[in-house]
């Protein structure tokens, strides 16, 4: 049964080369057409940001990257790979790693055998220690049924379990959701960290006061598309204009 | 002479041995089911016919090809396995996006047409299958006589039903299995191929089930009809142990052997009813199966 995971897909860094590029993708649900064109597109070692109201198509788009959905047009290239006809199961051997809204935690495994659940997909992932360094108080619970875990620890453990695979594209939906201040706090220290190694980052977010010291750029999505980019720079003088785009 | 509630103990022994030799054989049939129901949500009602095929591919491949018991053990698990990951691959698939009563339906229909052909074929009646010499006899216990083949039976249906828990429980492959079963498009997000999985695992339950057939070989009369008479006792051991437990489906498969061994020194009017009782009793009581979680 070993073939269920595949060789390693090794691909080579193109220095200074698009990540990830979506042009106008479009996906559906069954007969729901939800996402209607999104472009957008983020260079190696950035992180960007997915802003929008709820049901704007943020976590669409991630899922839609990982084919996750229904139907999908348009084009998603990943380091140069045209990813649109590929099977789900190959899309993460691109080198990516996702964090799902709801987390994922398996109730059926234990917190280590959660860490250790997926596969590598490139080497040069972080090893089960330097996790625990990060994530100290999932080594004093690996022995707990994953699902036993707080809400804070979960999304830890969501988190941590992408960062051992050797993936170098992040997608990360709503990391932030429902944690108090300090975890928050923590989970921000630890993209810091993550952007330093070199990650490219996705950010889904509702906490703008979060993503917004982080991020290199912003994409505010509406309808299923996407309607403004902003840059770093840009932010403090359209800051207004992004609230209100936000309905905040 | 020993009584134990005015029945000799050699004739209590005895009737126990065999309703744990049954339960065994109850034990290895549940946990393919639970295996297979796990990962796909099928109720593979095939399963009988796989025992089946397991048990005739024993008897026809001696005599046809010359095949003895010991190769048979390796390789009509395999065969008959594979035949399950072809059946898999080519027809449960198509359906694997609808309500999961359809896989039920297919796989009912499946065992009818596999059945039916080999009545067709063979007829009826039972043929008999030679205990290989190695295990022929048996060991004079003092208060009951052991058949070596019988003991042999207990022995590897155990061994081979902690193997799988053992799989499934602590190794990478059977977290695999677990997370699969309950968060499939997730695996694939992660990279696993759960398609391929989903294959493998009907292989794998179907070759239990071939196994099964094997051990059942020189017990039984070899016949088209032995899995789907034995497939509904299972059915009920499975919701007595609950859908999902992979080792509640072996304790319960053993425990309810033994029940009906029981049953046959004191009352052995009830011995074909008496685990559709406890069935009835633990559907009133405990709805989810003895070891089932509570949905
Ligand atoms: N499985 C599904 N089937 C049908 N429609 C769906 C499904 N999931 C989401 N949708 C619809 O797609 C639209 C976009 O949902 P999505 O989850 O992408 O929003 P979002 O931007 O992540 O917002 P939030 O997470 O804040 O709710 C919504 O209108 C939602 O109702
Ligand atoms: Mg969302």
């Amino acid at each position: 049964m070993s073939q269920a995971v595949e060789k390693i897909t090794e691909y080579h860094d193109l220095d200074g080369a698009e990540m990830l590029r979506v042009s106008d993708l479009h996906a559906f649900y069954g007969e729901s057409h939800i996402l209607h064109g999104v472009d957008f597109d983020v260079k190696r070692g950035e992180l960007v940001t997915l802003l929008g109201r709820n049901g704007a198509g943020r976590s669409t788009t991630l899922k839609a990257i990982m084919n996750m959905v229904g139907r999908r047009t348009g084009s998603i290239v990943i380091n140069g790979n045209e990813t649109l006809a590929m099977k789900a199961h190959r899309i993460p051997r691109l080198g990516i790693g996702y964090c799902p809204e709801e987390r994922g935690i398996f109730a059926s495994l234990d917190v280590e055998e959660n860490l250790l659940l997926p596969p590598t997909v490139r080497s040069g992932g972080m090893s089960l220690d330097e996790i625990y360094a990060m994530f100290p108080n999932l080594y004093e619970r690996r022995r707990s049924q994953g699902t036993r875990l707080s809400g804070g620890e979960q999304q830890m453990l969501a988190m941590a379990r992408i960062l051992r695979t050797g993936a170098r594209l992040l997608l990360l939906d709503e990391i932030t959701e429902g944690l108090a201040p300090v975890i928050v706090q923590a989970l921000g220290e630890v993209l810091v960290k993550l952007k330093s190694r070199g990650m490219t980052i996705v950010l889904v977010e509702q906490n703008f006061r979060f993503a917004a010291p982080l991020a290199d750029r912003h994409f505010v999505m509406d309808h299923g598309r996407i309607v403004e980019e902003i840059s770093a720079a840009e932010l403090p003088s359209r800051r207004d204009e992004l609230n209100s785009m936000l309905g905040v | 002479m020993t009584m134990i509630f005015g029945v000799p103990l050699a004739v209590f022994m005895g009737q126990l041995m065999l309703g744990l030799i049954n339960g065994a054989f109850y034990a290895l049939l549940s946990l393919g089911l639970a295996v297979i129901f796990g990962l796909l949500k099928i109720v593979n009602f095939a399963h009988g016919a796989m025992y089946m095929l397991g048990a005739f591919a024993t008897l026809l491949g001696m005599r046809y090809l010359g095949i003895g018991y010991w190769v048979a053990l390796l390789l009509v698990p395999i065969v008959v396995g594979g035949l399950g990951m072809v059946i898999e691959r080519l027809i449960l698939r198509r359906i694997a996006h609808l309500d999961h009563l359809y896989g039920l339906l297919l796989t009912f229909g499946l065992a009818l047409i596999v059945e039916g052909t080999l009545i067709n074929v063979f007829g009826v009646s039972g043929s008999s299958y030679p205990t290989p010499a190695a295990l022929q006899g048996g060991f004079q216990l003092g208060f009951m006589f052991l058949p070596t083949y019988r003991a042999w039976v207990l022995v590897a249906a155990l061994a081979v039903c902690l193997g799988t828990w053992y799989v499934i429980e602590r190794t990478r492959l059977g977290a695999y299995l677990r997370a699969g079963t309950e968060n499939p498009a997730l695996m694939q997000a992660f990279g696993v191929n759960v398609p391929l999985l989903v294959t493998l695992t009907y292989g794998f339950g179907v070759a239990l089930a071939a196994f099964a057939g094997v051990l059942a070989a020189p017990l039984y009369p070899v016949s088209p009809t032995m899995g789907s008479s034995l497939l509904i006792v299972v059915f009920a051991v499975v919701v007595i142990g609950g859908m999902g437990s992979i080792l509640g489906a072996v304790l319960t498969g053993l425990g309810m052997g033994l029940i009906e061994g029981l049953t046959k020194v004191y009352y052995p009017e009830a011995a074909n009813t008496v685990i559709f009782l406890v069935m009835i009793l633990v559907l009133m009581l405990r709805p989810a199966g003895l070891f089932g979680k509570e949905a």
